[in-house]
């Protein structure tokens, strides 16, 4: 589904990923891991399309398609959801008429008509149930004064609106408490299919307790320096990134 | 609200130049231009006027003529030359009109253009329109039901023949011909306007609303409005506008005059989208307004505005608090974009006791556009427990634009209490790419931010004209981001 081929990328002139390779089948959970700094997010940034990344080098393809030349909404149409680690806040703008938004738009991108109000409904009732969202938070401006938790639960909710093809899940894990962390990752474990792939970006292993990945790659200084299965998240949260570098 | 958004939006944003920037070809009844006492004297007679009204445009034509145009605001414009403008144009009309079939069928090829089919007006949105075309009104509808409830709604031209009693004891009295200069201008040469009266205990049984246009190229629009709600009457009072698309600048020196009597209430709303000049600052409408608004003892008089068109705005709707526990209300919302120019905001003038006022005012800046709130909050020395709240929100698109904010408040009372908040804020890329991460492109995204930023004052759009007012919303900032 995804390829991600010898990927370099800078911002403002500083090479951030040297040389990233990784490919994520369908049905696929993949862990990234690795410090602060290592490049993770830019990956996630880079894929979604973020314009202030520069790809010097190096490709990524959704389903054989280069990405190059797509806007980040045309990405989006194309399946690919970014769970990001700070999401942000539009006042004014109900999480109901954003997600409705995002839905319109991406159909309108695949030459649909609006989804009718009534079906937007029902959709909505029925992922908000599925992710135990009380319905008040729907009519919230998004993101705005919503605890660390709720905004987190929101990216998934709205990641369950859009099902798209590969989730990036940037940090979801960071300012969650425990059980906050679980209602996310049995979210995302629910909309977990043979036809999507996920890619979890983390600092720590606890959320791949909940999430747990077929593969997990670490990131070191702009490149992959291990790929192995789920025990090497165990191995590192045992011994650090140091033996790694 | 919501379910107009995307289909109508989507067409309304292909468009690219001023979609109403067409040109009626109806044969007009115009003056030669220049000013002076002549003029005045035409225009009253053009217009059957009694006496005393004559008498009392060209006193006011004698003030204006000794008063010095304000260069107070924080606008830069070359100023209109006064003697080059035409200051009567009406469309050459059968003077009385019984129904649409003997509407010219020019004009009203242009209702439909601007999209307030009167057909459809009647039939889906219960709005009485009293269309003031090039300063005449041409068309009044719903005049039945209102004339039942003893409502007069009609042109003041008219309202100067049937009812000189109420417009000589009102006219002025809001707005005094010495005011300033373009309240003076207007009151020597106003060519038309409407006017209301609701009498004692009646609430108007559905939205009063009046769409003025610019139609003729050249000539100044001078409208003069006289809204009078009797005791404990209600009326809700809309004022759409639009202007086609000219080269030369455009003056429009309007005056509002609101009467509020113990306890009635007027709502006026206003969605104003004058032509605001092209991409470089050419052409656009120049729009000096007086609106005033007086309260008796427990009235309230609330101005709603969406004001998205003309080059220059020079606009202040406000609320004189007499009577005790009286309420003023102000909600804005003022966009700018290219080389658009707004000094716009309200005064609050609490003189009885118990008077509440606030005050909530968004201003969208893009392009190179200056936008500045202006607003005075005065506490009377015997208006005890009186009580202000104002808000003033500037978002920021770009890094060319300005917002400005200048509060100024004079207590004279010791209880008064005054509360002020405002915020600047610029949308970010960080906001956008959000956006469009999840699929939704640029432009639809400023969209949604801004709506979302002025959605306090959309709430209080009746919802017919929130709807347009969020399409002018999206319409006026085309283009502003890259």
């Amino acid at each position: 589904m995804l390829q991600v081929k010898n990927l370099h990328a800078s911002i403002n002139d500083k090479e951030i990923l040297k040389g990233i390779n990784l490919e994520i089948k369908a049905g696929e959970v993949h862990a990234i891991m690795g410090p602060n700094g290592s490049g993770k997010s830019t990956l996630s940034a880079v894929i979604a399309g973020k314009e202030e990344y520069e790809v010097t080098e190096g490709s990524v393809l959704l389903n054989n398609e280069d990405l190059e030349d797509f806007a980040p909404e045309e990405r989006a149409h194309k399946g690919i959801f970014l769970s990001f680690q700070y999401p942000i806040e539009i006042p004014g703008v109900t999480v109901t008429n954003f997600i409705k938004t995002a839905i319109n738009s991406t159909r309108k991108a695949k030459g649909l008509e609006d989804l009718p109000a009534k079906e937007m409904l029902k959709l909505i009732r029925e992922k908000a149930d599925l992710l135990e969202i009380d319905r008040k938070f729907l009519s919230r401006s998004l993101n705005e004064g919503f605890s660390g938790g709720e905004k987190k639960r929101n990216e998934i909710f709205q990641m369950a609106m859009l099902e798209p093809k590969l989730a990036i899940l940037d940090e979801t894990d960071s300012g969650l408490d425990i059980d906050a962390l679980k209602v996310v990752a049995n979210g995302v474990n629910k909309l977990k299919s043979k036809d999507n792939a996920v890619l979890v970006i983390t600092h720590y292993q606890r959320l791949l307790d909940y999430i747990v990945p077929d593969f997990v790659h670490v990131l070191h200084n702009g490149k992959i320096v291990k790929s192995g299965g789920k025990e090497l998240a165990l191995e590192l949260e045992e011994k650090g990134y140091d033996w790694l570098k | 609200m919501n379910k107009f958004t995307e289909d109508d939006l989507k067409k309304e944003l292909e468009t690219k130049e001023y979609e109403y920037g067409f040109y009626t070809d109806i044969e007009a009844d115009k003056f030669p231009i220049g000013l002076n006492e002549d003029v005045v004297i035409a225009i009253s007679r053009k217009k059957n006027e009694p006496e005393w009204m004559t008498e009392w445009r060209l006193e006011a034509f004698k003030v204006w003529k000794e008063m010095k145009e304000p260069e107070w605001a924080n606008v830069r414009y070359e100023k209109p030359k006064f003697q080059e403008i035409s200051y009567y144009s009406a469309p050459i009309q059968k003077p009385k009109l019984d129904s649409l079939d003997q509407v010219d069928p020019e004009l009203l090829k242009t209702f439909e253009k601007l999209g307030i089919s009167i057909d459809e007006q009647k039939r889906l949105s219960n709005v009485a329109v009293d269309i003031v075309i090039d300063s005449v009104s041409v068309a009044t509808t719903f005049k039945k039901t209102l004339n039942e409830k003893g409502i007069i709604f009609c042109p003041i031209s008219e309202a100067i023949q049937e009812h000189p009693e109420l417009v000589r004891k009102h006219l002025g009295t809001i707005v005094p011909t010495t005011d300033n200069f373009y309240a003076a201008l207007n009151s020597a040469v106003f060519s038309d306007g409407s006017f209301c009266y609701i009498p004692k205990g009646v609430t108007c049984p559905m939205e009063l609303s009046t769409y003025f246009r610019i139609n003729e190229g050249g000539t100044g629009q001078f409208e003069r409005t006289l809204v009078i709600a009797d005791e404990g009457s209600f009326v809700s009072y809309l004022e759409g506008c639009t202007a086609p698309a000219r080269d030369e600048n455009q003056l429009h020196a309007a005056v509002v005059e609101l009467i509020a009597l113990d306890n009635a209430e007027i709502k006026y709303s206003t969605v104003q989208n004058w032509f605001p000049g092209d991409k470089e600052g050419k052409g656009g409408v120049f729009n000096f307004v007086t609106k005033r608004g007086l309260c008796e003892k427990n009235a309230k008089i609330s101005w709603t505005q969406v004001e998205t068109g003309s080059a220059v705005t020079w606009k202040y709707p406000s609320c004189v608090l007499k009577g005790d526990n009286s309420v003023g209300e102000f909600y804005s919302i003022a966009v700018t974009n290219n080389f658009q120019q707004a000094d716009t905001g309200t005064k609050m003038i609490h003189l009885g006791k118990n008077t509440k006022s606030t005050i909530i005012s968004k201003g969208v800046s893009a392009g190179k556009s200056q936008n500045s709130y202006r607003g005075l909050v005065q506490i009377g020395p015997r208006a005890h427990n009186a009580r202000n709240f104002s808000q003033c929100d500037s978002l920021l698109m770009g890094d060319q634009c300005g917002a400005h904010t200048f509060p100024y408040i004079e207590v004279k009372n010791k209880s008064a209490q005054i509360e002020h908040e405002a915020t600047t804020s610029k949308i970010g890329e960080d906001q956008l790419f959000y956006c469009n991460q999840r699929g939704i492109d640029t432009e639809k995204a400023i969209a949604l931010i801004v709506n979302g930023f002025s959605k306090e004052v959309l709430n209080k759009l009746p919802m017919e004209f929130a709807v347009e007012a969020q399409k002018l919303l999206e319409i006026s900032l085309e283009g502003s981001v890259g």
